[in-house]
């Protein structure tokens, strides 16, 4: 029983091996290295030797808190991942490396997610969710000024959209890699995970009100950085969001899966007579041209995403340097 | 909760457990790597590296039903990859009622092939940590060039993964034991009982951070300088090589 508690994580969101095409895995490996990368660089700066311990434990805590489960409707229940509230409490940096230990675990001692497409579930629930989730957390603080409201209303659409974008990020890889064809694998994994998410928020408020009612130093500290970094925070929150929108129109020049489905009926009706042929065992949803389109949208975005980490970086090392 | 209840190592002492985790890592990312690789319909491959993973579990002694059950985790997700079946031009086998999908044969191929590529992996990995102790396998990757500090970290998850776990169950018995919930329903809508979950993760949350904080001191107490010692491991032996493979 015990067992069974702890491991499902949320198996929607961990990719096993052999659902990423190969260099949909590489690119994903490069985005993660990258994230990594800079997140060993700024979280070093910032806790010093406490980096490993605080680090440790909290990873231990997100994977403990996992288990704790509450009942939703009918038998089903939720349950909690803790990304977002990793990022309001320790930073979009700390999280990252949080995060990505608690993924590698997750392959390594439970199977949950695959070990060479590790790279894309570090990606998804590692870099995207803790990076947005800190910066909507952080725009919204900024809006709301001093006022109570901002922490958690931060918090509840913080977890929301990261919850949401990580599943997101999922199926645009999953599509890429002709496992399923984007036009239905992001509606729904967006759809699914925008209920699972609402649940996530709650939760991420709830543990919001408690940490600041007995730490409020722990979430003070963080509201003096809002009051100097907030501004380039909700800027990448801003660039994350564009992101986004930038990748959604990638699912239209795929064709959507029942129009899909349809183009197949015609494909069948026409092939008994047309003379052309479309590649009959041809596997990778889309034809090439499209293919090729989506490919190169899909190298830009990854692009933009790194641009927008390297950014933040530059922004945040000036800052340091500005500051005596 | 006792470390067993959750660590897939299970204990032996056959070729398999002794080979030396710095090689069976890469060999089981190479043994990935390599069905990833494989294109769709490659039924003698796919064969073959089954055949392959049976010798492995053979030989290690764990056991395939318990391999065969530990891989069954990743099943559930090949619901993702089901409208392959229907969305992949091809020759139509098979129309479902309404007429609106048609499951082609690329499509089924491709299906097959994205689930036994995924569940060959699986049963790769399950194999890697029911013979590898966690300690070892941090010590590999620790070979494998991943940074010291992700090491370090996950090294200190494992620690205190059983201990917060430990916690976190106590916490939930409290909470039953102040709700009862004969039906399932813990009381209160859906939105009191998530607040609930998430105050119980706040208190988890401080416990924790409280905890890193004494570690932390003890650490410091005991000359701790941003540096995690280990006891040397031994470098890569002979028995490493071609025969223990």
């Amino acid at each position: 029983m015990l067992k069974t508690e702890v491991l499902p994580a949320s198996p929607q969101m961990h990719i096993p091996d052999g659902f990423l095409s190969l260099s949909v895995a590489v690119v994903c490996w490069i985005v993660a290295i990258a994230g990594i990368g800079l997140a060993l660089w700024r979280s070093r700066k910032v806790l010093g030797e406490r980096q490993v311990p605080l680090m440790g434990v909290l990873a231990a805590f997100i994977f403990a808190a996992q288990m704790l489960n509450f009942t939703v409707a009918g038998g089903t229940s939720g349950h909690f991942l803790g990304g977002a509230l990793a990022a309001i409490l320790l930073g979009p940096w700390a999280a990252t490396l949080t995060l990505t230990t608690v993924v590698a675990i997750q392959a390594l001692l439970f199977q949950d997610g695959g070990l060479v497409v590790m790279g894309a579930n570090i990606t998804n629930m590692a870099v995207i969710a803790p990076l947005v989730a800190y910066g909507v957390y952080r725009g919204v603080r900024l809006l709301a000024g001093e006022r109570r409201w901002g922490s958690l209303v931060g918090g509840f659409l913080a977890a929301w959209i990261s919850v949401v974008l990580a599943s997101t990020a999922c199926a645009v890889e999953l599509g890429f890699s002709g496992t399923s064809p984007i036009g239905i694998a992001l509606p729904a994994m967006a759809g699914v995970h925008a209920l699972i998410g609402i649940g996530e928020g709650l939760i991420t408020l709830g543990a919001l009100a408690l940490v600041t009612a007995v730490r409020p130093d722990l979430v003070e500290a963080e509201q003096v950085k809002a009051r100097i970094g907030g501004l380039r925070w909700a800027w990448v929150g801003l660039g994350l969001a564009l992101v986004l929108t930038l990748l959604s129109p990638l699912a239209s020049p795929h064709p959507d899966g029942l129009e899909r489905v349809a183009e197949n009926l015609g494909f069948i009706e026409a092939a008994q007579s047309a003379p052309y042929e479309v590649i009959p065992d041809y596997v990778f949803p889309g034809i090439s041209n499209e293919a090729l389109a989506t490919i190169t949208a899909g190298v830009a975005g990854t692009l933009i995403v790194f641009a927008v980490a390297v950014g933040i970086a530059a922004l945040y090392r000036r800052r340091e340097t500005a500051r005596p | 909760m006792h470390i067993n209840a959750l660590d897939s190592y299970r204990p032996g002492r056959s070729r398999v457990h002794r080979l030396d985790p710095r090689v069976k890592l890469p060999l089981t990312l190479l043994f990935i790597l390599s069905v990833a690789l494989m294109p769709d319909r490659s039924w003698v491959a796919f064969g073959l590296s089954q055949g392959l993973l049976l010798l492995v579990t053979f030989l290690s002694g764990v056991g395939a039903g318990l391999v065969q059950r530990r891989s069954a985790v990743a099943l559930p997700f090949t619901l993702a990859a089901l409208t392959v079946i229907f969305a992949t031009p091809g020759h139509p086998l098979w129309t479902l009622p309404g007429g609106l999908l048609t499951v082609t044969d690329a499509g089924l191929w491709r299906f097959l092939s994205i689930v036994i590529r995924s569940y060959l992996s699986v049963q790769a990995a399950v194999l890697l940590a029911a013979t590898t102790p966690f300690p070892d396998l941090l010590w590999a990757a620790r070979a494998l060039r991943v940074p010291r500090t992700l090491v370090a970290v996950s090294g200190f998850l494992y620690r205190y993964l059983f201990v917060l776990a430990d916690e976190a169950q106590r916490l939930l018995r409290a909470r039953e034991a102040r709700s009862a919930a004969p039906g399932g329903r813990g009381g209160g809508s859906v939105v009191w009982r998530a607040r609930v979950t998430g105050a119980m993760a706040g208190s988890l949350f401080i416990r924790s951070y409280e905890r890193s904080e004494r570690i932390y001191a003890a650490m410091l107490a005991r000359g701790y300088d941003g540096e995690v010692r280990l006891l040397k491991y031994q470098p890569l032996g002979e028995e490493a090589s071609l025969g223990e493979g």
